[in-house]
């Protein structure tokens, strides 16, 4: 059964005529996407000269308006005053999320407990609180960092919870079966069972946060990159008010793609078993 | 030490059915015992309460009546003097082979040196130690299952309790790890109780065989092959392999006409 298990592991070997390379090598992914991207572009490009400055704007003006500001410091300035609430509230929401998410999966007294103000609490039209938050928390930081992590815990909170539900009885009786306390099995068994429900969460969590921040910025003191998009909409910039937005959806795919790695770091052995990159 | 009594150990539990509750019987006074050093073997069609039985042996579900004895103490849970191999070996899928097998031993309390070494140890008894650093998905099932012994192995239990470890595995790699399996226990001595519906592993592996039908037993079956069987295709054709089978065939049978 050991046969050839190590031939094609060596590193440094010189690449034997017969044996296949590990994998196939196909137009790269990065590639296509970068494509697909410079089409996109083109197309609002060509089209969006056509169109009244003041309702609507194209790439080129964008990118002239985002070196505008980014010469004048006002974007970095911004971006910075975003970000600082945003990974607050961000980074809360994975400290809590996740266990809770665990402890709710696991105990079946918290899962009747809590579950229903997690479930409710994720669709809660959380724009309609934030005015009653700026009355609790004031104008200032807080209350941007607690309208992020509000969006962004239960998403977090509901996946690691699917993922417990997940984690097949025998994975536990494993734990069970060397005497393992409940403690030990929740750590060494159901939170690496649950990794990639949990990464999957805090994925979708980048976009409500990002989109928590904004609405944070629109409706607390009128700063950072959700004030640039503002004040910029009420002067009629249209190409201005692209800019943050722009820079917002970079951001977030940048996001999602640390995630991604960070994923592939912790739980490299769920894209092996799906035969993914 | 490694003996096992089952002591008249019921097992009845109420499963709703639609509207309806039904009372199932899994196991009816079951009694039997396992000498230290021998191989049992738990046989019977599925549902007749092999693996109820066995599960209850380990203390991962507790019997309605009756009671286990492991080498004179009563069962109330899992302990370190049973290993369990699981039918589809039920390996942790982020550790690597040798991971899995110390996952045991970290259990048990075990660190450093002696924990590496011991685990290692028990990779080679199983022939794995060319791919100790082999997640799950890249072992076949038979490899799978012998890490899954190996993890069972490694923390010396006084009995090895296996749950039709072999089922799931096609007829050639089940033979060489039945051969292997009568290898390791010439060597380490362990009781096993082992659940299979296999006739001809049943008279293969065991000294003993408890035949179950619908939760009740059937008949216990002493095996006159001698130990070591030695080549496992020569006892096939033996004729006590024959007889032995065929009495079990009949004590299957027997009980279908009776019910």
């Amino acid at each position: 059964m050991t046969d050839n298990a190590t031939a094609g592991r060596s590193a440094g070997a010189p690449p034997v005529p017969d044996v296949e390379p590990p994998k196939a090598r196909q137009v790269p992914g990065w590639l296509i996407t970068l494509l697909s991207l410079a089409l996109a572009i083109g197309i609002w490009q060509y089209f969006g000269r056509d169109v009244n400055p003041v309702f609507g704007s194209y790439p080129s003006a964008i990118a002239a308006a985002f070196w505008e500001m980014l010469v004048s410091g006002e974007l970095l300035s911004a971006l910075f005053e975003s970000l600082q609430a945003f990974l607050v509230g961000y980074v809360l929401a994975i400290v809590a999320g996740v266990p809770l998410g665990l402890v709710i999966g696991r105990s079946r007294v918290l899962e009747a407990a809590l579950g229903v103000y997690v479930t409710a609490a994720y669709a809660m039209p959380l724009v309609a609180l934030v005015p009653l938050l700026v009355l609790w928390l004031g104008l200032g930081f807080w209350v941007k960092a607690c309208v992020v992590f509000l969006m962004a815990v239960f998403p977090v909170v509901i996946n690691t919870w699917l993922g417990v539900r997940a984690v097949p009885k025998a994975l536990i009786e494993v734990g069970k079966s060397f005497v393992a306390p409940n403690h030990v099995i929740l750590r060494r068994i159901v939170l690496p069972a649950t990794l990639p429900y949990i990464m999957a969460g805090i994925k979708l969590a980048v976009g409500r946060a990002v989109v928590a921040m904004v609405i944070a910025e629109f409706f607390t003191a009128i700063s950072g990159l959700g004030g640039i998009i503002i004040n910029s909409a009420n002067n009629f910039e249209t190409a201005r008010m692209f800019v943050p937005i722009v820079v917002l959806m970079v951001l977030a795919i940048g996001l999602n793609w640390l995630v991604g790695w960070v994923e592939r770091r912790v739980a490299p052995w769920q894209f092996e078993i799906a035969g993914r990159e | 030490m490694g003996q096992v009594s089952l002591v008249d150990v019921s097992k009845r539990f109420a499963l709703r059915v639609e509207k309806e509750v039904h009372v199932v019987n899994a196991l009816n006074g079951v009694s039997f015992d396992v000498k230290d050093g021998e191989i049992a073997v738990l046989i019977g069609p599925s549902g007749c309460g092999k693996t109820t039985a066995l599960r209850i042996a380990m203390g991962l579900e507790t019997a309605t009546r009756g009671r286990v004895m492991v080498d004179g103490r009563t069962v109330t849970g899992c302990g370190y003097d049973r290993g369990l191999v699981f039918q589809h070996a039920e390996l942790l899928p982020w550790l690597t082979a040798f991971q899995n097998v110390m996952f045991g031993l970290e259990m048990k309390g075990m660190r450093g040196a002696e924990l590496k070494d011991t685990a290692m140890r028990y990779l080679k008894l199983v022939g794995l130690e060319q791919s100790a650093n082999r997640r799950p998905h890249q072992l076949s099932g038979g490899m799978k299952q012998r890490v899954g012994i190996a993890r069972a192995l490694a923390i010396d239990p006084a009995v090895l309790l296996m749950d039709e470890p072999f089922g799931a595995l096609d007829a050639q790699t089940r033979e060489g790890l039945q051969a292997e399996l009568l290898d390791i226990q010439a060597r380490t001595g362990k009781t096993i109780l082992f659940v299979t519906h296999d006739l001809d592993e049943a008279v293969l592996l065991a000294d003993r065989i408890i035949v179950l039908r619908a939760g009740s037993l059937q008949e216990i079956i002493e095996v006159g092959l001698p130990r070591p069987r030695g080549d496992l295709a020569a006892v096939r054709g033996s004729a006590e392999f024959a007889e032995t089978r065929y009495r079990i065939w009949k004590a299957l049978h027997q009980a279908e006409t009776t019910h």
